[in-house]
């Protein structure tokens, strides 16, 4: 009897968590695509039809930009069938790719959750004659089930901004190195590239402090204390993303020492978040890496290639990816990278 | 008939509540003179605004310790009158925070000036971290949900919650009277948020002193059915303490979002559940709810960001800080067990006999 | 070592920091006899009892057990030893596991072999019953059964690993009569069959119902060991006092007293019923009464006073408080109203354990002042003082939790609360359970004392003499309905019984 009463209980605060959950959800996504409301069957036949399977556009502005620049680019008008699913869970996601390949659609787009587990499913859709491409993230299964993988080069960001820094010609570089969750791809890449130009001239070069802010600006701030606290010297912060780059910059305006441009400190940070390189218009900020998230124009050539019956010359595509310095940056870069 | 027996001034001691919070601090101390008295250094200098402000570790202690003193008035009282702890403060002070902002910031994600006064907008975030309080609250009070399955609804989609309020855009205050919440008023050199914070102990002190909360909190939760009968209603006092809760956590959402100008809805605030209940325990109060000690909470809440000021200091990983609290954790349990407790009273009692018979 | 003996204790000294908890006590079990441990808290019953069972080491002393016929000086260090060379214990409160089977919990723990085969299980478990004469099934889960029955599930258990010596720790104190009995048939059989019993109880009647021996302690001293044959009832009790006592005659003058003087009800009801399963009963009482409900446990008695103080939902019934309509269906109300409860279950409903001695006395006059109106530090200390002073509570400082007090005290502490809140109607659900003679007597001439100072007083008690002590009229109840009133001449032992068991008024 109790343990009824307890189950009860417990299945209510389930419905009511999964409920509140997807409140969440419907007011930012709204999925209102074209094929998610409509029977695949319904589809016109000239129209290209396409699966897409992504992460929560809630997981970061990143993601935000990447699900709001695909569904713009995949409507009815450009001649695509689509329809849309978001799980940040493996399972949850196979399941979509399941059912997409019983719907028969013509690509599957793919951004997974987890590398693994994927062989089954995507042996499935080739054994169906589905296309599948990878975009954002790439899996751990054979090249031959799919066709393409667009990617961005976590080093070679990395690469970018340390090359830049090296450009700066200062005399001495004297880093707080703020790191994302430790083992992620974006943070193994992009902390490569410092430690490797640190240890090639170790003269010139040190690194102050290097710690993990975990993608959070609070953590950055206290850091950056810490460092100020300490007495540390530094003349550069080379922060993995944007919130923790803020974060260093409200402890340096507590502490009253001046950053950007021409000044003491030079700011660095990754993502290109609108806001961030709004700053970095205002000369607050030196650099910020870009980390495309606009993938769907690499998707899109790629359909027309195979469409077009052509051969695609690689397997993995790595998408553009710039830098900007606080001295060129303009407003229409700003709107345009901005995410 | 009352025996006239005075406790020994060791074992009153051993028996204050006290004692744990301050051994820790000492310990602390102790251990940043050894190593480096420069962490006791502070320093007058001016903010870029041109404010005068001090520096220093012990200013970023008081200054970062504060939201979790706050919290830890609030985690107090629910621990006490329920038996167990909201962990859904940290996505409490989410929504809280993406309230405040979407109120300030009105329709537009990124204002040039604020569209509502910050008075209005703190009122309004106020009111729906009560609500998100007496949700819990009704959980637990009237569905008699374990405080930490009832509380757990919310910390699953509390951070969802949050984005959804701001269409999950990113609202960015360019005020700057906004930044003294979280910063330094004009002129003062001593960080805002203990300020705050010493309305909240004031506040505080004035409630417990001058109403009946701290004797029917404590009663209700040492025994509900006594309580009952007595005249209490158990319900509402565990209702009316979430509520509290909601109050310390909109306080904290108010310098949290100051401190930054925006808001991140998926790490703001990040654990910062555990360090509240970690102060908790830290105060000497049992997590199962019945007697507690505010100030030991609050002296337990500083003393945990004494002890993570320390660990950034020496540059422990910041990933691995918790490894370290979880230390702290232990040794708490073990010296708050009574058994442990039997034992060192049993070894003072021996070496008093010892040297009463020498 | 005597011949016929199973169980001897030496010389047995045993201290605690302060406390001297027993002092050369020796204590003497035969075979097939069962052996009443007398005492008043405090006296150094339950301390003997561990001292035996390896809970606490001796400091000095002896023990002998007689196994196989042959004599043996053990020492134990933990229960389970003590268990092993055939010494059983079965405490108050039941410690077996609610939600497994009867034959799970008469075996848990003892399994040979790696496999239990159920069957077998349920099937020994079912013979031992049956020949125990424990009427349920092994396959029942435990919490379904009564406590009567759990009581005896644990004793079986016990008894079913060869226990030579069996001890009983107030094992009836939550049985009503007719469980009691069964239990008492048991341990007849247990007798019968060659097994000594320790069984230390507070009720008297119990004593010399089923008891062969009885052992009287006191002031952690060994007074002497009696037969029940030569030792009648009341120098029994003058022995565990350790005075002779007339104490009990000054009562019943007193309560004589302020019999027959009739006034206006100070609280009537009519009707009233609540969720708890009652019957709908009328009742009231005058200024200056003492009444009593009684009854087998069970019959509803707690639940009518319950009622009476809003403690449960009341679901219909008016209520009249000096001849005026209130409505109470809460505690806060009836507080309000000038009424005071002190509950039967003073661990579960009446002490705040962890809070002080002047926390518990100032709660409900707290309650009643209000939320933001909270007593001065030192004002509460002087009300806990005048308190503890009035009632002789024995405690450290106003400031000693309540939970390190003895039992009696804290019943004190409880009565010196609702005292505090100056009722015009004070309720007493069972003041005197599980405390020692000396404050029995004490709170029972409080009672009258207050009620010859104009406070009426409804007083319960499982053992009748105490209720015909103390009440001037008292109500009968049977099967959770009010059967019978009783006053003047009809107030004795008999004619309670016979209207308890249904049979001379109805």
């Amino acid at each position: 009897m109790k343990l009824k009463k307890m189950l009860g209980i417990i299945l209510t605060a389930a419905m009511c968590t999964s409920m509140l959950a997807a409140c969440g959800d419907t007011g930012s996504t709204s999925t209102g695509s074209t094929g998610d409301s409509k029977p695949a069957s319904n589809g016109k036949s000239d129209l290209i039809r396409v699966g897409i399977i992504n992460n929560d556009p809630n997981e970061s502005g990143y993601r935000t930009a990447n699900v709001n620049d695909l569904k713009a680019t995949f409507t009815e008008a450009n001649g695509y069938d689509a329809q849309f699913s978001y799980s940040l869970k493996n399972d949850e996601q196979i399941s979509y790719a399941q059912k997409y390949i019983q719907d028969e659609v013509d690509y599957l787009l793919l951004s997974a959750a987890d590398t693994a587990g994927w062989d089954g499913v995507l042996q499935d859709a080739k054994a169906a004659g589905v296309k599948v491409i990878l975009f954002d993230r790439t899996i751990d299964a054979s090249e031959d089930l799919y066709e393409a993988s667009i990617v961005s080069d976590m080093a070679k960001e990395g690469k970018t901004a340390v090359d830049w820094l090296k450009s700066q010609n200062l005399d001495k570089y004297q880093v707080i190195h703020l790191q994302g969750v430790m083992g992620s791809a974006a943070q193994k890449g992009r902390s490569a590239a410092l430690t490797e130009a640190a240890e090639a001239d170790s003269s010139k070069w040190e690194i102050v402090t290097e710690q993990t802010a975990e993608w959070n600006a609070e953590k950055a701030q206290q850091i950056v204390q810490s460092a100020i606290d300490a007495g540390k010297e530094f003349n550069v912060i080379y922060a993995e993303n944007d919130d923790m780059a803020k974060g260093a910059v409200a402890a340096l305006d507590k502490a009253n020492i001046a950053h950007g441009v021409g000044k003491d400190v030079i700011v660095m940070g990754f993502d290109c978040n609108k806001w961030a390189l709004e700053e970095l218009k205002a000369g607050n900020w030196n650099y910020d890496g870009q980390c495309n998230p606009f993938q769907s124009s690499y998707i899109t050539d790629i359909i027309k290639k195979l469409e077009a019956g052509e051969k695609l010359s690689e397997k993995t595509i790595i998408m553009d990816e710039k830098g900007f310095d606080a001295a060129t940056i303009t407003q229409e870069d700003v709107d345009k990278y901005g995410i | 008939m009352i025996a006239n027996k005075k406790p020994s001034f060791l074992s009153g001691l051993l028996h204050n509540q006290l004692l744990i919070p301050i051994a820790a601090l000492l310990l602390l101390t102790v251990f940043n003179l050894i190593v480096d008295p420069s962490f006791f250094k502070i320093t007058l200098g001016t903010n870029s605004d041109g404010n005068p402000v001090l520096s220093g570790y012990l200013i970023t202690i008081i200054d970062y310790g504060s939201e979790l003193a706050i919290l830890a008035i609030g985690m107090t009282l629910v621990t006490a009158a329920s038996g167990g702890q909201d962990i859904s403060v940290g996505a409490g002070i989410a929504i809280a925070g993406s309230v405040l902002l979407r109120v300030l910031c009105g329709t537009e994600s990124r204002p040039e000036t604020l569209q509502t006064p910050v008075f209005v907008a703190f009122i309004i975030c106020c009111l729906c971290a009560m609500i998100a309080g007496a949700f819990n609250g009704a959980l637990v009070a009237f569905f008699r949900i374990q405080p930490m399955v009832a509380t757990l609804i919310l910390f699953t989609a509390g951070r969802s919650i949050a984005a959804w309020v701001n269409n999950n855009e990113l609202p960015i205050i360019s005020e700057k009277s906004f930044t003294y919440y979280g910063g330094y008023l004009p002129g003062i050199p001593i960080p805002t948020p203990f300020f705050i914070a010493l309305l909240c102990f004031a506040v505080t002190w004035a409630v417990l002193k001058f109403t009946n909360l701290g004797l029917y909190v404590q009663a209700v939760g040492i025994n509900e059915k006594t309580s009952r009968l007595n005249g209490l209603n158990p319900e509402l006092i565990k209702f009316a303490v979430y509520i509290l809760l909601g109050v310390c956590v909109a306080v904290c959402g108010l310098i949290k979002v100051s401190r930054l100008s925006t808001i991140n809805y998926s790490v703001i605030a990040k654990d910062i559940e555990m360090d509240a209940i970690l102060a908790v325990a830290l105060g000497g109060n049992a997590l199962s709810g019945g007697k507690f000690n505010m100030g030991a909470s609050i002296l337990g809440a500083y003393v945990i960001q004494f002890l993570t000021t320390t660990l950034y200091k020496f540059d422990v990983q910041s990933d691995a800080l918790s490894a370290y609290k979880a230390v702290v954790v232990i040794l708490l349990v073990v010296m708050s067990a009574p058994v442990f407790r039997e034992k060192i009273s049993s070894l003072f009692r021996r070496l008093r006999a010892g040297s009463a018979a020498a | 070592m005597q011949k016929d003996s199973v169980l001897e204790l030496r010389g047995i000294f045993k201290s605690f920091p302060g406390v001297k908890a027993l002092q050369n006590v020796d204590f003497t079990l035969r075979k097939g006899e069962i052996h009443a441990l007398m005492g008043e808290n405090g006296a150094g019953k339950s301390t003997l009892i561990k001292v035996l069972t390896g809970v606490y080491s001796k400091d000095a002393g002896d023990i002998y057990i007689k196994k196989d016929n042959r004599e043996e000086k053990v020492v134990f260090h933990s229960p389970q030893e003590a268990q092993r060379a055939g010494i059983s214990t079965v405490y108050q409160e039941i410690s077996l596991c609610p939600n497994l089977s009867v034959a799970e919990n008469i075996f848990i723990g003892r399994a040979e072999g790696k496999f239990i085969s159920w069957k077998k299980m349920n099937a020994d478990a079912q013979m031992l019953l049956n020949s125990l004469g424990i009427n349920v099934k092994a396959t029942q889960q435990l919490a379904s059964c009564s406590i009567a029955v759990q009581q005896m599930v644990a004793i079986a258990r016990a008894v079913d690993m060869e226990c030579s010596v069996l001890i009983l720790d107030e094992p009836t104190s939550s049985l009503d009569e007719s469980e009691v009995e069964k239990l008492f048939g048991l341990m007849r059989q247990l007798r019968d069959r060659g097994v000594g019993i320790i069984f230390v109880t507070h009720f008297l009647d119990q004593v010399y119902e089923v008891c062969d021996k009885i052992t009287i302690l006191r002031d952690s001293k060994l007074v002497g060991e009696y037969t029940c044959e030569e030792l009648p009832r009341v120098q029994l009790v003058s022995k565990m006092l350790g005075k002779e006592l007339d104490d009990m005659a000054d009562i019943k003058n007193d309560a004589e007293s302020y019999q027959g003087r009739p006034s206006a009800p100070v609280y009537e009801a009519t009707n009233l019923c609540s969720t708890e399963g009652i019957q709908p009963f009328n009742f009231y009482i005058r200024k200056g009464e003492v009444n009593g409900f009684t009854g087998l446990l069970g019959s509803g008695r707690s639940e009518s006073v319950r009622a009476i103080f809003g403690a449960d939902k009341v679901t219909s019934g008016s209520v009249k408080v000096n001849g005026i309509p209130v409505k109470i269906t809460k505690p806060l109300e009836a507080m309000k109203q000038g009424i005071a409860y002190l509950p039967e279950d003073r661990k579960r409903d009446g002490i705040i354990g962890d809070l002080s001695v002047k926390d518990n006395i100032i709660l409900a006059l707290q309650v009643k002042t209000g939320f933001f109106k909270p007593f001065s530090k030192a004002k509460a200390t002087k009300f806990a003082k005048k308190y503890i002073d009035m009632l002789d509570i024995k405690t450290a400082s106003v400031d000693t939790p309540i939970k390190s007090l003895s039992g009696g005290n804290q019943q004190k502490v409880i009565l010196g609360r609702w005292l505090l809140t100056e009722p015009t109607y004070l309720i007493l659900d069972e003041p005197t359970r599980g405390i020692d003679v000396g404050t029995k007597v004490d709170i029972q001439k409080l009672v009258l004392k207050l009620a010859s100072e104009g406070m009426s007083v409804t007083f319960i008690s499982s053992e009748t003499d105490e209720m015909l002590r103390t009440c001037s009229r008292l109500l009968v109840m049977r099967d959770r309905k009010l059967v019978g009133e009783l006053t003047g001449d009809d107030l004795n032992q008999t004619t309670v019984m016979n209207t308890i068991a249904g049979g001379a008024r109805e």
